[in-house]
Parts: C-alpha cells; structure tokens; sequence
C-alpha cells in the first residue's frame, strides 16, 4: 500500500426529518464535529471530497456547490464523488487516495443527504436507463427483492426460515439503534411485529426495509506524519477494496455476487486479514434490507455461501456474538444514503478507538465497514484498524 | 427567538430527447413484429439481449443479430406493494428476470396472469424456474411495453 493514511475525526448529524436546518445547515453541522473531535479548524485542510445521490434527490444539481461554504472549502481543491448507495465509501476511498498518494496531509471527506425533500423511490427509479429497465426495477426494495428471492432459492432455504431470520436481524438492529444517538428509527420492536408487518415487495416487509433519511457525516483523514504529530485517537486504514458491475442488472450473478467478493478478497489482502471470522472484531455490513445482509456475510466469507442464515440463528452477529454486524443499527435504522457508507466508516472508526459510547464492542482493534450502490452494481469496503 | 423553518414548495420537470441509437432502434422495430432479437459477440459467444452494438464482456463490436424466443424460464421475480413517482402502472404487481430460451442475459419485465387477491399467497402461484410466454400488445409501437407481461404456461 502507498503512504498509511490515518482518520482523526469524524461527526454524524442525528438523523431522521431535519426540516429544522437547510442542506448547508446540515452539512455544517457534521463538519464542525468532526473538526471539533480532531481539535481542527477548515484552515488545517488542504483539499475537501464531498458527495450524494443523484441530484434530483434534493432538486439542486452538483450540490457540493452548495454546500461549499459548511465545508470551509474555499480556496481549497474540492471533488464530489458519487456512486449511488455506495457513495459514503466510494467518499472515504477517494480520501484515502488523496493522502496515500502524499498529495495531502490532511483531508475533509462529506457526505449528506435530505430525503425529506424530495422523492427517494422515484429518484432511484431514474437511476436505470430510460429504454429497457426502468419500468421493471422499482427503486431500491425491488432491486433487492429480486435479488433476496433469487438467494433464497438458489440455495433451498425454506421461506419460514429465512423470514425468521431476516426478522431477528430487524429486530437486532432496531435495539442497537435505541444505542446510537444519531440513529433515526429508535423503537422497541419484536420478531412478531417485523412478520406481520405489511409486504412492500415480497419477501421484503415494512420492518425490513431501511426508512428514507435527512443526515450527514464528516471523517478527517491525516497522513501517518500528521496524525503521530496530531497525537489525538486515531484509526488506521488497513485496506480498502471497491468492484464494479456489468450496466445491465440481469446480466450478473447476483447470488455469488463478484463485485461484493471482490472488494472484500482486495481489502483483506491489503489488511492481511486471512480468516474474516476471526480477525474482524466487528462488521457494518450496509443493510438497507434485512435479507440481503445475510447474502453479504456469504460474499465476505463470514461463512459459506448458502449458510447466512446460519450465523443469525447461532448469535454470531448479533451484539455480544463472535462477530457482531452492525452494533450502530446499520443502514436499516438510518439512511442517509450519500452519508451512510461514510457512517459505516466514522462508527467502524469508533469503536477501534473507544469512542462508541453505550454501542462500544469491548476491545474491538479492528472492524469492517462496507457500502453497495448502484442497480445493485457497485461495492466497496474498508478495513480499520487501531493499530497501523 | 426560536422560529420555525419554513418550507418551500418546488418542482422541476426537464424535457429530455434520447436518442436510443441504430441497434435498440433496430430491436423495437422488431418488436413490432413479435421479435425479440439480441446480438451474438463472436468473442464470447454469448447472445445478448437486448440487442446491443458492443459486448458488456469483450468490449468488441457485436454485429451478428439472432433472434431468441419469445417463451423463457422465471429466474427471480418480485412483487411491487408500493407506490412512487413514476410508477408504470398501480401496485400491486409483479415483476421478474425472464431468461429467453436463446439468450444469455436476462430481461426484466412484468410477470402477468397470476391472481393478486391475496398477497400472502403469491409464492405459491410463482415459481422460480417456472416458464413463462411474452403476451404481446395488439397495438405494437416499438417499446419495452409493446409485451404487456409474461404469463406462466403450464
């Protein structure tokens, strides 16, 4: 790997209906913490990486315009990266190449997004191209649904244990949220209420399926000179790894799903991660839906491919198992989109550096932190570690 | 003194004009004929549909059009209970991945024929594997929806 590159601050918004403050506003509210956690001020940054949905989620084109001035990036190099879901990884990465490569010594990554203030489902939808699949892949639930049945199937797993499964993790998440103060569904929910709730697209039911989410996140990244000189709590990126799809959404196999495998394969090689299981203290595997977490502990070799039910059935991702999933409450309870990949980073983040509060994972030392995007076309992952 | 945020209504509507090029032109243009055609990539071998100018795979021109059936094998499908903007058509319905005996990559569409009334029970009247038959609209203009649906046979 190029130069070691270092996080030094994050800082999440609460989330959840912020009609209260504007985009900017929102935006600047992350961007101070994560200063005010790194104990650094906007004149300390040298070049600033921002992104979101698509556009048309808030109805301001290229906001990374907009939200200039929340970020202190005036007279500063400004980016904006966006890849869909996966765009709060896709941030973070583009982070890590700027100071790997020794460009820069100290580097602001946001994310943000208002679902409130647009239409999310009929945004995605235009995500697909005009002439042959828009009509049929119905924004995000159905993407993931078809994906999820296909799983299922493929691997015989009878559709009583799937749903239970897929309900207790609904029902982990929704208690680890109560956990997270910057976490929007925070209610008291049981396996009951997640199976009898109402089909949004079959197997996917209302519990679930992630709410649509205003919030944003800032992580300050700092090359190995500047962190040691910083002396502050810092986490170390260990590995990043980040695959792309074929445009056409039928065209892969979405069951054993490349682009997942082969982020994770990339990211563990740099890390020297050889058994997942094992050297990962903790994992925020991005689940907007409950079911298709499971097809993901597969992909990252948590356990074999047809066995992803089996690690919810025995705790081992559950809070107190051998390798919890999303201790924050994951992307389930909270959805920002253009912000949740860089959630999944700032909480990984965290906990390596004790900071997690009523959520922390005693002694994690080194965790995973992921985002899909795209018509089911895009993966990434990072590793974060304690130590360098 | 604390004052509300106020909220401001707003809309964009944008005309677009997309231009679909030569070979899906092609393609819907055969459609109104009840053909499904897709492109053949000398390199790989597989045929693509829809018909396509270059390979996904290969990234070489593909230029050998063949056509493929009209009947094909479910290989997942959905069912649409929400709604949003944009919308083809009211919820409830279904959507599926066909895979056209002769093709090599699926085609998303709606699955049609099957009864609704009772939404817990729809795994049981779908079936992944199950094979399905395109029902072609009278009225053929060139487009995705010149087929209304796929309807399971057998």
């Amino acid at each position: 790997m190029a130069q070691a590159v270092a996080i030094v601050g994050t800082g999440q918004t609460e989330c959840g209906r912020r009609t209260d403050v504007s985009y900017p506003e929102l935006v600047y509210e992350a961007v101070s913490r994560a200063f005010d956690d790194a104990g650094l001020v906007p004149d300390d940054i040298e070049a600033v990486v921002a992104g979101s949905m698509p556009p048309a989620m808030e109805g301001v084109n290229n906001p990374h315009l907009y939200w200039a001035d929340a970020m202190g990036a005036g007279g500063k190099p400004l980016i904006r990266t966006a890849t869909c879901g996966s765009t709060g990884i896709s941030l973070a990465h583009t982070g890590f190449y700027h100071v790997a490569s020794g460009m820069f010594d100290l580097v602001l990554v946001v994310g943000a997004e208002k679902m409130y203030e647009g239409d999310p489902q009929g945004t995605m939808a235009t995500v697909a191209d005009p002439f042959f699949q828009r009509p049929f892949l119905a924004g995000a639930p159905g993407i993931f649904s078809l994906q999820s049945n296909e799983w299922a199937h493929r691997y015989g797993i009878e559709e009583k244990r799937v749903r239970m499964a897929a309900a207790q993790l609904s029902v982990r998440n929704h208690d680890d949220a109560l956990l997270n103060p910057y976490a929007h569904i925070r209610i008291k929910i049981t396996v009951d209420d997640v199976l009898n709730s109402r089909i949004i697209a079959y197997p996917v039911r209302l519990l679930d399926v992630c709410p649509a989410s205003d919030g944003a996140c800032a992580v300050i990244m700092a090359s190995e000179r500047m962190a040691k000189k910083l002396g502050r709590p810092t986490a170390w990126i260990k590995g990043v790894g980040y695959c792309g799809e074929q445009a056409f959404f039928s065209e892969g196999d979405k069951v054993v799903w490349q682009s997942a495998i082969n982020a994770a394969k990339s990211a563990y090689s740099q890390a020297g991660i050889t058994n997942p299981r094992k050297d990962l203290d903790l994992a925020e595997v991005y689940n907007p839906f409950t079911f298709q977490e499971m097809l993901f502990y597969e992909c990252f070799g948590f356990c074999d491919f047809g066995h992803g039910c089996d690690l919810v059935e025995q705790g081992v991702v559950m809070r107190g198992g051998d390798l919890p999933c999303d201790p924050s409450g994951g992307t389930l309870c909270t959805n920002p989109i253009g912000a949740t990949g860089l959630q999944r980073v700032s909480e990984v983040v965290l906990h390596v550096t004790e900071k997690a509060g009523d959520r922390q994972i005693p002694g994690a030392k080194t965790g995973l932190a992921h985002a899909m995007g795209g018509l089911d076309q895009f993966n990434g992952i990072m590793i974060i570690s304690s130590v360098l | 003194m604390a004052v509300k945020s106020r909220i401001v209504k707003g809309f964009i509507s944008l005309p677009y004009n997309w231009s679909m090029g030569p070979t899906t032109t092609r393609f819907y243009e055969e459609f109104k004929n009840k053909r499904i055609m897709g492109t053949r990539c000398e390199k790989c071998n597989r045929v693509l549909i829809p018909a396509r100018s270059f390979c996904s795979g290969c990234f070489v021109e593909t230029t050998n059009w063949v056509q493929v059936s009209d009947e094909g094998t479910i290989r997942t499908w959905v069912l649409i209970n929400f709604s949003y903007e944009g919308q083809p058509m009211a919820p409830p319905y279904i959507t599926g991945i066909i895979d056209l005996d002769g093709a090599d990559v699926g085609l998303p569409h709606f699955v049609g024929g099957v009864e609704l009334d009772d939404l817990e029970t729809v795994a049981k009247k779908v079936r992944i594997g199950g094979r399905v038959k395109a029902v072609w609209k009278e009225n053929r203009e060139g487009h995705i929806l010149d087929i209304d649906y796929f309807k399971p046979i057998n």
